[in-house]
């Protein structure tokens, strides 16, 4: 054996050794599964809930916006739940990990924030019957699994209405993340209501092919603009491109948060998201006793979804025009998805007064007409 | 014609910090050191940059900060791989991925704060004229000093005697001692200078490209620096114009998706990397002219005699 | 008087025993000091990194699963970097052994073969497939020619045009990401799925059969510590392998010697190509069952750094790849449990790896406390004259 191969070799016994020794020294102690019973006293046990994150808490976006609701619902319940969260789980093959790692330590609900969690909480669900299940924007249940999701399609039509009044290309532009049916949804009632207000009305899209980048969303952003797009929408999650709205002179809206201060001049409004009061409500289910297992899909009805902060520079007409359309989407009269519609290449998706259901809507895989290119999902 | 010169101003914008960070690993390089932590320094003086313009409001400030945090880390890197003799590629990794959690663990206090408003730049009567007026003279001002570093850096490495000693520590770092030249602490100066190159680059993202603070800012910026510096084959202007490529394609691919292209995002958004392939493959070709390029001690570790 | 680091003649034993111990040591007394500061109890959080991931059978069972992939990329790039071949593109190899393995699974049951159920496999509660693992070899093989072909486009490069390998294989990984992206979202999506990026789950007879209950172990382990042993005899044993390094080392010696550079460079590139797509393929077909833009977290980067903490030996990378595994591991658990920000899990790692570094170089230094050496300045003053 060469010398270096034997020192390696010792080398590496020694740092096998070292692990060894930790390992064994763990071994006599297992860690608590359950916390520690409360004292016998007044206090009932706190009700442990987790949320897991796929981005970091202080993105001011997507993940952000989750976890203000956790401390909506730590607000509202104060001793009563002890909430936990763990940030940037990859929706991988840990996701698994993780959450089953939190039903063991004794968590009774756990929420689950994007997609991509979907087939690993459906696997621990099983394994944890007494615990329940929450996973946002999917589509596969359980006894004790159940689904969420908003409906941030109410919040770009009313900006589509208020895009249409400020544009003076009569382009809009759409900074996008992946192509998944949540976005091309938003893109097409951005421009359905851009339309109801100036049917000449086009929308150019840009996909950046990443959740969270900001100085490449600023370039997709300042893409558009070189294009002759003056009023822009994101679902990327960072100020970038309101940012670049501003710097060019042009208008933009915040996502999932006020994002006002980022672009005084630029700042028409933001579409919001508010997931306390879901939040409060599946806690309330738990402790009620009420749990049971379906698709919740709130909106601005129930308080889920807005847009806020409306520009003072934004003509009064569409102002009231968002406002009778925000009232009928709150009394449930009003749904942006609405015939006749028709793509881009032509063909009617939705006959002519037929309103959409939640399948419709679910299964959006095209762009409406106005809206320029081809959804990229080679088809 | 007017869309034209935008894309091409939107290419230079897009360049300069990874033009910046390359000539940074240029002259880390053309000393003999390999620094894979160039990510790790941009991420570090991205949030030390922000932090300073956020709490001065001065971005020169913010600039200079941002280069010292770069220099300082890379004198921890140089200190390891020069004197230690560590192994380079991994201790840069080591710094990439220290630098990431880093930068995000003390960076958390400024995430979703906003800097003072910035208006456009633009050069007075020059960046009035037809295309080449939008083109570059209506760029932000590190633009103008990347391309002055390139300037300055051809100028230092082939004009200049203390260049002349640099290039021949990073061919044979032995001559070099044999003739009595401090070959580590020349390295050290080289490398130090290089990070704080990257932190400017970073701090730029910071402060003006972004604006913002958030982790993993850089995005992978300083990896593509790296590469650039092969792909340049170690001389600075080409380290520009792969910058410039590399930034225009990728404006390209957002312009041509714009424009209704019929084809799907995700092989577009392959192009920039696969132009930067192509043009290599073009370059390379001529094998012999590539060797006398590279420098010849690059990666490897020195030891002054016992 | 001042401080010297002198080569020493021979490697230190004495060193090379307690070099880890020191960086482990000094790790944990920095790390230790950063909860402190920052509310938190430091001996709990050093055992969520270092004893918790091994707590009980799943968990171990988690560390092994994770190291799987590790492992076998940082085998495959010891190769080249022995090879002075740097191949920095390992995740991009990976992800283009799951892509071809999940392509190899979707079609295969698409052909009707004996033993396909066709449903979606182990999914959900108490869901068993029929004979799981009967055409995994098959799917693990297309993976393994993927990732060869991905790295093997990088040779060609290189050889061909003398493309710089570094620069190549670093910019397809990006092109490896955007191919996975487009087959997700469009031709290879799910029909069933709601639109949203992901292939068809496998079916069972695709899978890799698992090999501990209560775990999510799967035969690919057991793969990946043959392989460590396999590379072993490559290495150390085998005539390819001396030839490989002797090439890595001295170049032009091997040159003399009549050993083929070619040979050399596309050899490594083949193999660590071909061992990343196995990770990639048993990732797919192994814990996540179906194609996702999120097969890898990064595997391909982090098998460097377990190559070079392994020192480039088989028997090192395995136990750089628990360890790394385990650490990995124990920041999810410091955040669940102790609720640690994510970041600092960056923080320890990096300083982990710093310090192993550093502590690594008194093997082959050790610290000497020198006059100023007469023979230095005396070259110093030699030097004002010439030139």
């Amino acid at each position: 054996m060469t010398l270096r191969s034997k020192r390696t070799l010792i080398q590496v016994a020694a740092l096998s050794l070292v692990s060894a020794t930790l390992a064994l020294s763990g071994c006599g102690k297992k860690e608590e599964a359950k916390p520690a019973a409360a004292p016998a006293a007044a206090k009932p046990e706190p009700i442990k809930a987790a949320w897991i994150y796929v981005g970091p808490v202080g993105d001011a976006g997507w993940s952000f916006a989750h976890d203000l609701g956790r401390k909506a619902v730590e607000a509202k319940f104060g001793d009563a739940v002890k909430t936990t969260f763990v940030e940037k789980v990859p929706e991988g093959a840990d996701a698994e990990r993780v959450i089953r790692d939190l039903a063991q330590q004794g968590n009774k609900i756990i929420f689950a924030t994007s997609f991509g969690y979907m087939d690993a909480m459906l696997k621990v669900a099983g394994e944890f019957p007494d615990v329940k299940f929450e996973h946002a924007t999917g589509y596969k249940d359980a006894p004790n699994m159940r689904i969420y999701d908003a409906s941030f399609y109410q919040d770009t039509y009313m900006a589509g209405v208020i895009a249409a009044a400020m544009s003076k290309s009569n382009t809009l532009g759409f900074v996008g993340s992946f192509p998944i049916p949540e976005v091309l949804r938003n893109i097409n009632a951005f421009t359905l209501g851009a339309q109801s207000v100036n049917p000449k009305i086009k929308t150019k899209v840009v996909w950046v092919n990443t959740w969270f980048d900001p100085p490449k969303e600023s370039e997709a952003a300042q893409s558009l603009i070189n294009q002759g797009a003056d009023v822009l929408l994101q679902n990327t999650d960072s100020t970038a491109v309101l940012q670049t709205a501003e710097k060019n002179g042009k208008y933009a809206f915040g996502w999932d948060s006020d994002m006002s201060a980022f672009g005084p001049k630029a700042h028409l409004a933001s579409a919001i998201v508010d997931w306390g009061p879901y939040y409060i409500k599946a806690m309330e289910d738990l402790k009620g006793g009420t749990w049971k297992t379906d698709r919740t899909v709130w909106g601005v009805k129930e308080g889920l979804n807005d847009l806020i902060k409306i520009n003072d520079v934004v003509p009064e007409a569409a102002k009231k025009k968002v406002g009778e359309i925000k009232a009928g989407m709150k009394d449930g009269s009003f749904e942006v998805f609405t015939g006749p519609i028709v793509d881009n290449a032509g063909k009617e998706r939705l006959a002519k007064d037929q309103k959409a259901d939640q399948a419709w809507r679910d299964k959006i895989d095209f762009y409406v007409k106005g809206v320029e290119g081809k959804v990229p999902s080679g088809k | 014609m007017n869309e034209w010169a935008l894309l091409l101003a939107a290419a230079i914008a897009s360049g300069t910090p990874v033009a910046l960070a390359g000539l940074g690993l240029l002259l880390n390089e053309r000393a003999g050191v390999l620094n894979l932590g160039a990510e790790g320094l941009m991420l570090m003086a991205a949030v030390t940059g922000f932090a300073v313009a956020f709490h001065t409001g001065s971005d020169v400030a913010a600039f200079a900060a941002g280069a010292a945090a770069g220099a300082a880390a890379a004198a921890v890197f140089g200190a390891m791989v020069i004197w230690l003799n560590t192994n380079q590629y991994a201790t840069g990794l080591a710094l990439s991925l220290f630098g990431a959690g880093f930068s995000a663990f003390v960076g958390v206090g400024l995430v979703g704060k906003k800097l003072a408003d910035r208006s456009l730049h633009e050069v007075p009567v020059l960046g009035e004229l037809p295309f080449v007026g939008p083109m570059l003279f209506q760029q932000h001002p590190m633009a103008y000093v990347a391309l002055a570093m390139t300037a300055a850096i051809v100028w230092f490495l082939y004009r200049t005697r203390s260049g002349l000693v640099l290039r021949s520590i990073g061919e044979s770092p032995e001559s070099a001692h044999a003739l009595g030249y401090r070959v580590r602490l020349i390295r050290l100066a080289a490398v130090v200078a290089g990070g704080a190159l990257c932190g400017l680059a970073g701090a730029f993202l910071s402060v003006v490209y972004a604006p913002m603070w958030v982790e993993g800012l850089v995005a992978g910026r300083g990896w593509i620096a790296l590469a650039l510096t092969t792909f340049a084959t170690w001389r600075p202007v080409r380290v520009l114009f792969g910058a410039y490529l590399f930034g225009g394609v990728t404006m390209l691919q957002f312009h041509l998706q714009g424009q209704g292209v019929q084809i799907a995002s995700q092989l577009l958004a392959m192009l920039p990397y696969l132009s930067t392939i192509l043009v290599l493959v073009l370059i390379s070709r001529n094998a012999n002219w590539l060797r006398v390029n590279m420098p010849a001690s690059l990666g490897r570790a020195f030891h002054p005699g016992q | 008087m001042s401080l010297h680091l002198e080569r020493r003649s021979q490697p230190s034993v004495v060193m090379t025993w307690a070099s880890p111990f020191m960086a482990l040591f000094l790790t944990t007394v920095l790390a230790g000091t950063l909860f402190a500061l920052l509310g938190k109890d430091p001996m709990r959080g050093l055992s969520m990194f270092f004893v918790e991931p091994l707590a009980n059978l799943r968990l171990i069972g988690e560390v092994l699963l994770k190291a799987t992939p590790l492992v076998l990329c940082a085998l495959g790039l010891a190769v080249c970097y022995r090879s002075n071949v740097w191949n920095i593109g390992a995740e991009g190899q990976f992800l283009l052994g799951a892509i071809c393995a999940s392509g190899a699974a979707l079609w295969l049951a698409g052909l009707g073969l004996p033993g396909v159920t066709g449903g979606s496999a182990g999914t959900g509660p108490g869901a068993e497939a029929a004979i799981r693992g009967l055409y995994a070899p098959v799917v693990l093989l297309a993976g393994v020619l993927g990732g060869m072909a991905w790295a093997g486009l990088t040779a060609w490069l290189k050889d061909r045009y003398n493309a710089n390998e570094i620069l190549v294989s670093l910019m397809l990984v990006y092109v490896a990401q955007q191919l996975l992206n487009y087959l997700v979202f469009g031709p290879w999506k799910d029909p069933q799925g709601f639109n949203f990026p992901q292939t068809p789950s496998f079916d069972g007879t695709m899978l890799l059969p698992s090999l501990l209950g209560g775990t999510r172990l799967h035969a690919g382990s057991v793969l990946a510590l043959l392989a460590v042993v396999g590379f072993a005899i490559f290495l150390f044993r085998s005539w390819q392998g001396f030839q490989l390094q002797v090439g890595g080392l001295a170049p032009a010696a091997a040159r003399f010697a009549g050993f083929s550079e070619r040979r050399a460079l596309w050899a490594a590139l083949l193999i660590s190509g071909a061992m990343a797509g196995l990770a990639g393929a048993m990732e797919a077909a192994g814990p996540l069952q179906r194609l996702t833009p999120h097969v890898s977290t990064g595997y391909g980067f982090t098998a460097i750094i377990v190559a070079f903490v392994g020192r480039l030996h088989p028997a090192g990378i395995l136990v750089g790849g628990l360890l790394l595994s385990m650490v990995l591991i124990g920041g999810e658990l410091a955040q669940s449990r102790m609720g640690l920000p994510n970041a600092l899990t960056g923080v320890f790692q990096g300083l982990l790896l710093f310090l192993l570094l550093a502590c690594d170089t008194l093997v082959t230094h050790r610290v000497r406390w020198k006059p100023r050496s007469p023979s230095s300045s005396q070259v110093a003053t030699a030097a004002e004259s010439p030139s």
